[in-house]
């Protein structure tokens, strides 16, 4: 090889790295574009629609104002619901795939199926509790019950769960093994070991599953469509359909109402910002508790 | 040793009784414990069967009635009762596809930049706002897509791709259409947004697990950066960065009301990806409140159903995909 094509070489194998370099520059640009753009877009939106009424008075039927306040009283009362449900499931089968089933065969099956329920569509979990939950109870209350406020809770609990189990699992398994051996050697039950000690010290991991959970079923639409429904009016009858924030954006976005518009974008924001808010405050928690 | 535990017991047999009742009461308690813990971790296997056994049986219906011609009917119907989900199919397979087709090589830049480019004092704030757009709920994305991205598509985008795509010869037909600005396009687009968070973590996390002596040695025998990564870093984490795709066609698949937005709920099938369509989660999300026949609501929960099974199957590859290069970290 002569000393010119060396060269080249040498040049041409710059030049490429270059190239590659700069693109890879570009996509990061690229992607933070539609952060910036997405975020700014709701933020002028909703600050333009935001006021005092938003929480104080009710969904408003077309071409008239109103605010959203049944909407946020049914999101919290799902949220809650669907926490109080999940959570317990969530924190006992992540205490079992943790404590019980680290190198087991059922162990990884649960842990396989968990890891697919967490990213499985969220509309479907919408139709498993309409066919599941909603058809027998319509059912057995000859029609006086359906669509439901514990139905939308129950889809929002079926969604809760998986990441529940996750971070469980995984913050349990990161303590020590000394200090199991340490209370088991004092003669400490396993229940009381597990529950009193192992947890407590995983307490801000696992707090932490709680509060991803919860930044998630906040934006969650699909599977409230066909659960909790809607309605109009304040209900805090939780057999009865009830309004949440998600759904009144999706109906208000995709009426030819400017009025809803508004709306929706107040709605909108104040949800994105729970959302942000909870996600970054989460993150921070586990960050300050892995430094100390 | 047995005449002297003899000796002992006849001396405190309270004390030994009592702490062998404790120990039989402890055991007895832990036992339940257990087997309560258990419980709960069976419900999660429990409830992956009944999610796809109570959709299958409600699609059932559906699939007696009209056979394999479900799913290749491009027709559907509401007021004569017949439903054919090719297109709802077609539309979730291509959006998807086209949102793989852009969030694969950015999530790659990214995470090159993350780990190879990027000062470390700034490496920490941008994955964090990567992650941030990964928090945003799903509807906002649809929101900012009906009001803000597709007009601007239909502004902007729409007429050039028109004027220069559409003029190609062989594929010309699939970008020409009017500059509605919802359709397949911007669906795949607003898709690919959402899905470069997922793929990037994984990319960026995987990237990290590379043996630093591995990557020091490519370095000293004079590889520039982009030959490190492409010849030493992708071939070592090939089978994860396959899982994280995977997972994000998962996410893609499935996802719900940023396409209802902006696909416009059409039936009517159409090569051009200019025009409105339908995906499966979106036809869900758009009819299944307003349907009033049993055939109609057989037939969403039978497209449920579907979904259901495709995505399963897309996760499953991606977490085997994911779990083989762990297995390699171990060795």
């Amino acid at each position: 090889m002569s000393k010119a094509d060396n060269e080249n070489l040498y040049r041409s194998r710059a030049i490429k790295n270059k190239i590659a370099m700069v693109l890879s520059c570009a996509a990061t640009a690229f992607g933070l574009l539609w952060l910036v753009w997405i975020l700014l877009t709701t933020i002028v939106n909703g600050f333009a629609a935001l006021n005092l009424r938003l929480f104080t008075d009710m969904t408003p039927p077309p071409g008239s104002s109103g605010g959203l306040a049944n909407a946020f009283y049914g999101s919290i009362l799902m949220s809650g619901i669907g926490l109080l449900i999940g959570t317990p499931i969530g924190l006992m089968a992540g205490i079992w795939l943790a404590e019980f089933a680290r190198n087991t065969k059922l162990g990884n099956a649960v842990r396989f199926i968990n890891d697919i329920l967490l990213s499985a569509p969220s509309i479907v979990l919408g139709l498993f509790v309409y066919t599941a939950v909603i058809l027998p109870l319509s059912a057995v209350t000859n029609h006086q019950v359906g669509f439901s406020a514990i139905a939308g809770a129950l889809a929002l609990a079926l969604l809760v769960i998986p990441v529940v189990v996750r971070t469980t699992d995984e913050m349990l398994q990161l303590q020590p093994s000394t200090m199991r051996e340490a209370a088991l050697a004092l003669g400490v039950p396993q229940w009381k070991l597990t529950l009193q000690i192992v947890l407590r010290a995983a307490k801000a991991g696992v707090v932490t599953g709680i509060l991803l959970a919860l930044a998630r079923i906040t934006g969650e639409t699909a599977p409230l469509l066909f659960t909790a429904f809607g309605n109009q009016f304040w209900s805090s009858d939780l057999l009865k359909p009830i309004a949440s924030v998600p759904v009144v954006i999706f109906q208000y976005a995709m009426s030819p109402f400017d009025d809803w518009h508004s709306l929706a974008w107040a709605g909108a924001l104040i949800m994105t910002m729970f959302v942000l808010v909870l996600s970054l405050s989460s993150r921070l928690l586990l960050l300050r508790n892995r430094a100390s | 040793m047995t005449d002297n535990t003899q000796y002992m017991s006849a001396v405190i047999p309270d004390a030994i009784s009592e702490s062998e009742k404790r120990a039989a009461r402890d055991h007895r308690h832990d036992a339940w414990f257990r087997r309560t813990m258990l419980g709960a971790a069976l419900l999660v296997l429990l409830l992956l069967a009944s999610i796809a056994g109570s959709t299958l049986w409600g699609g059932a219906l559906a699939f007696k009635t009209f056979g394999f011609e479900f799913l290749t009917s491009t027709e559907w119907d509401v007021v004569n009762g017949k439903f054919g989900a090719l297109v709802p199919i077609y539309g979730t397979l291509v959006t998807s596809f086209l949102a793989l087709l852009i969030a694969v090589p950015v999530s790659f830049g990214i995470a090159v930049f993350l780990t190879e480019v990027a000062p470390p004092w700034l490496r920490m704030p941008i994955a964090s706002a990567v992650e941030l757009l990964a928090g945003i709920p799903s509807i906002i994305y649809g929101m900012w897509g009906l009001f803000v991205f597709g007009p601007f598509m239909a502004q902007y985008m729409a007429p050039w791709i028109n004027d220069n795509l559409g003029a190609l010869p062989l594929i010309g037909p699939v970008f020409q259409g009017p500059p509605l600005g919802i359709g397949m396009l911007t669906a795949g687009i607003v898709l690919a947004i959402m899905i470069i968070p997922f793929i990037t973590s994984v990319m960026t996390e995987v990237f990290r697990s590379v043996p630093i002596a591995l990557k020091e040695s490519a370095y000293a025998l004079g590889g520039t950066t982009w030959e490190v990564v492409w010849d030493i870093v992708l071939p070592y984490t090939r089978s994860a960065v396959v899982g994280g795709v995977f997972l994000g066609l998962g996410r893609a698949l499935g996802e719900t009301m940023a396409v209802t937005f902006v696909l416009g709920n059409a039936h009517q099938f159409s090569a051009s990806l200019m025009m409105p369509s339908s995906s499966i989660a979106s036809v869900i999300a758009n009819e299944f409140s307003e349907a009033y026949t049993d055939l109609h609501r057989s037939a969403l929960i039978a497209l449920g159903f579907l979904l259901f099974v495709v995505t399963f199957i897309v996760l499953a590859i991606a977490r085997l995909m994911l779990s083989r290069l762990s297995r390699k970290e171990g060795l």
